[in-house]
C-alpha cells in the first residue's frame, strides 16, 4: 500500500497530522487511496456477505435471486455482479414500507425516506453501524470540497425524512467543523444568520443557491461581505453554467456531491479540490453503468444510467439498484491521490431523457444554454410533438425584461440566437416560443418540464 | 421633446390584448395611441398613456412583462405627400425609422405620427432644423 505520510490525513483517529497542501486534505487516506487490486479484494469480499445477507434476510431478493436463477454463492468475481437482477424504485415500492428491510426493527436506529413525488414514498432503515458509515462517508467528501474543523456550516436543506440535511450536519460535525442547522426557507432569516454567525460554508440545493444570490442582490447586500467560502450543492443536476453563475455572484467555491436516500444519501460520492468528477467511495459501494433500454453493462466511460450496489450497508443493502441518473465513470488518476473511481455530474435522469429524431436529449443541456444566454433564466418548458413522422421540440422560454426588446427585430435576433445555439449544442433543431412571465407551471422539489404529445 | 412609450409582451393567443387593455382601464389609466407587431406566436404592443407610471406599475403586478422606450411624436401634414415631406428629410440626413404608428388625435390641423428612430438625439435634431414640429411628452399625454 502507497506510504501514508505523503498524504494529508486528517482524520484524528488515524493521525494527528493536520498540514494541508495542495491537493487539499484527505479525511480518510488508508480507504480513499487504496490501488486498485486491493480494493477489488475488498469490494468481491463485501459483496459476497451483502449476497448472502440479502438472500437469508429479505424475501424480495431471494424470489429474484431464485426467478434468475442465481444463488448468491454463485458470484466469485465482480464480474458475476453483471448476472443479478436489477432492483428498482417500483421493488421498493412493492415492499413498502419495511419490506426490504435486512436486519429486525430493534436493530434499525433510524429511518428515512425518499420525496415520493409519485405515490407512495420509499422507506429506508440504518442500524447504528450504518450511520456511522454514513457519517464518515460525508465526512470524508466534505473533507475533499474543502471543509475543515474550521468551518462554520450552514445547512439549508429541510431537515426531516429527507437524507440531505442530517448527512452534511453528522458529516461536518465528525470533520469538527460548527454546525448550525438552518433548515430550509426563509431567505431573509438565511442570509441574517449568514451575516451575523458568518457562516464560512453553505450546504443547499444549487439552485436554491441562485435564490440566496438573487435576494442579496434585491437587497443590496455585497456578497462579498459576508464570510462565506465554499458551496456543497447536491440533490438535483445541476449544470457547469450554473456552478458558474453561483461562484460569480455569491463569490465561492461551488462543488457538487452526489447521493441518493434509497442507496445512502448524501455521501455516496463528492468533488475534490480539482472537481474533475465526484469521487465515489467504492470500498462501500460498487457502481455500473448500463443502457438504460437494455440494461446492458457498458463500457468503461460510456455515458448510461448509474447502477449502485451497497457493499457494507446493514438495514437496507441495495443490489444494482437503478439510479436513473445519467453520467459517465473515470478510471484515470486524480491529481489529489483518491484513487476511487471519478462519476460526473449527472446528466440528468433517464427518466428526463428525451429521445428526438433518434438523438439524445437531456433537459439539462437545455438549461445550459439558456444560462449562457445572458439574463436568460431557466423558467423553461419543453413540448415534444410528431409532425407526419417527424418530431418536433419546441423549447418554452418565460420572458423576462432582460430578454425583451421593444424592436421586433432584435427580438426576432435573439429567438434565432438561441435556436442556433441549440442546434449546434444538442444536434437536433428546437424551435424556441417566448412566453409570457409565470405562464408555465412551477413544480416544487423536482420540476417536470417535459411535454411529450407523441403518440 | 421626446415621448414615453410602454411596450408589452404578448402571447399570441385570445383575450390576452383584452387583458391589457383591462389592467390599464382598471388603473383609471387612458390610452392615447397604441401599435402592435407581432408575430405567429407573440406581439409586442406598444401603447402611450396619460400616466405611464401607472400604468407600467399596474402591468408588472399582473406578470406582464413591461419595459419603457423613448419616442418622437411628430407634427405632420395632414394632405397628400404629408407624411413622404417628413421621411424625405429623414432620408436625406441619414436617420433610421425603427418603427412608426399614427395617433390617434389630431394637432390642430395635422397629423401626428409616432416614430422610434435608433438615434434619437439626431432624429429630433434633423426634424427641429428642418423646421418641423416636434411634440412635447406632456403634450402628447395631454392631447
Amino acid at each position: 500500500m502507497t506510504p501514508l505520510k505523503d498524504l494529508n490525513v486528517v482524520n484524528p483517529d488515524q493521525s494527528t497530522q493536520t498540514n494541508s497542501n495542495l491537493h487539499g486534505r484527505i479525511w480518510d487516506p488508508v480507504n480513499e487511496c487504496l490501488n486498485r487490486e486491493t480494493l477489488v479484494q475488498l469490494q468481491t469480499s463485501r459483496l459476497k456477505e451483502t449476497l448472502l445477507r440479502v438472500y437469508r434476510h429479505v424475501p424480495s431478493y431471494q424470489k429474484k435471486f431464485l426467478q434468475a436463477e442465481i444463488r448468491p454463492e454463485e458470484v466469485r468475481s465482480l464480474e458475476d455482479l453483471q448476472r443479478l437482477p436489477f432492483t428498482t424504485k417500483e421493488d421498493l415500492r412493492l415492499s413498502y414500507p419495511y419490506g426490504m428491510f435486512a436486519v429486525p426493527m430493534r436493530e434499525v436506529v433510524r429511518i428515512h425516506s425518499s420525496s415520493g413525488t409519485t405515490g407512495k414514498p420509499t422507506v429506508v432503515g440504518y442500524s447504528r453501524h450504518d450511520l456511522q458509515t454514513w457519517t464518515e462517508l460525508a465526512a470524508r467528501f466534505m473533507t475533499a470540497a474543502g471543509v475543515t474543523e474550521d468551518d462554520i456550516v450552514h445547512i439549508a436543506f429541510g431537515y426531516g425524512l429527507f437524507t440531505g440535511a442530517f448527512g452534511l450536519h453528522y458529516g461536518a460535525e465528525r470533520i469538527g467543523a460548527s454546525v448550525i442547522p438552518m433548515s430550509s426557507g426563509n431567505t431573509d432569516k438565511q442570509i441574517m444568520i449568514m451575516q451575523d454567525y458568518r457562516s464560512t460554508a453553505l450546504v443547499c440545493t444549487p439552485s436554491y443557491a441562485l435564490t440566496v444570490a438573487d435576494r442579496l442582490e434585491k437587497s443590496g447586500i455585497d456578497p462579498r461581505s459576508l464570510s462565506l467560502r465554499v458551496g456543497l450543492f447536491g440533490a438535483e443536476p445541476w449544470s457547469e453554467e450554473m456552478r458558474r453563475e453561483i461562484q460569480e455572484r455569491l463569490g465561492i467555491v461551488a462543488t457538487d456531491n452526489y447521493g441518493l436516500s434509497e442507496v445512502m444519501g448524501p455521501g455516496i460520492a463528492g468533488e475534490c479540490q480539482h472537481r474533475c468528477g465526484m469521487h465515489l467511495f467504492e470500498d462501500h459501494f460498487i457502481p455500473e453503468i448500463i443502457d438504460p433500454d437494455s440494461g446492458q453493462v457498458l463500457p468503461a466511460g460510456e455515458v448510461g444510467e448509474l447502477v449502485l450496489t451497497t457493499i457494507t450497508k446493514e438495514a437496507f443493502p441495495m443490489v444494482r439498484y437503478r439510479t436513473r441518473d445519467i453520467t459517465r465513470l473515470d478510471y484515470s488518476p486524480c491529481p489529489c491521490g483518491r484513487t476511487s473511481v471519478r462519476m460526473a455530474k449527472t446528466m440528468g435522469r433517464s427518466d428526463d431523457m428525451l429521445i428526438i429524431k433518434g438523438v439524445n436529449v437531456f433537459p439539462t443541456q437545455i438549461e445550459e444554454i439558456l444560462f449562457q444566454v445572458e439574463g436568460c433564466e431557466p423558467h423553461y418548458q419543453l413540448v415534444v410533438e410528431r409532425v407526419g413522422s417527424l418530431d418536433t421540440l419546441e423549447v418554452q422560454v418565460e420572458v423576462n425584461d432582460r430578454i425583451f426588446f421593444d424592436e421586433m427585430k432584435k427580438q426576432r435576433a435573439f429567438i434565432d440566437h438561441l435556436e442556433k445555439r441549440f442546434l449546434s449544442a444538442l444536434g437536433v433543431g428546437a424551435k424556441v416560443k417566448l412566453v409570457e412571465p409565470s405562464s408555465i407551471p412551477r413544480h416544487e422539489g423536482k420540476a417536470n418540464r417535459i411535454i411529450d404529445r407523441r403518440p | 421633446m421626446k415621448v414615453e412609450q410602454i411596450s408589452i409582451f404578448i402571447e399570441n393567443k385570445s383575450g390576452r390584448l383584452a387583458e391589457v387593455a383591462k389592467v390599464v382601464g382598471d388603473a383609471g389609466v387612458n390610452i392615447r395611441a397604441l401599435s402592435l407587431a407581432d408575430t405567429s406566436d407573440f406581439g409586442i404592443l406598444r401603447l402611450i398613456v396619460d400616466r405611464t407610471d401607472i400604468a407600467t406599475a399596474a402591468l408588472k403586478e399582473h406578470s406582464f412583462t413591461v419595459s419603457k422606450t423613448e419616442v418622437v411624436a411628430v407634427e405632420v401634414p395632414d394632405r397628400p405627400k404629408g407624411l413622404f415631406s417628413i421621411l424625405e428629410i429623414l432620408d436625406r440626413h441619414g436617420v433610421n425609422v425603427e418603427y412608426m404608428y399614427a395617433f390617434v388625435e389630431r394637432c390642430g390641423a395635422n397629423a401626428v405620427i409616432i416614430f422610434r428612430f435608433d438615434d434619437l438625439e439626431a432624429a429630433i435634431r434633423v426634424l427641429t432644423e428642418n423646421g418641423v414640429t416636434v411634440l412635447k411628452g406632456e403634450r402628447v399625454c395631454s392631447m
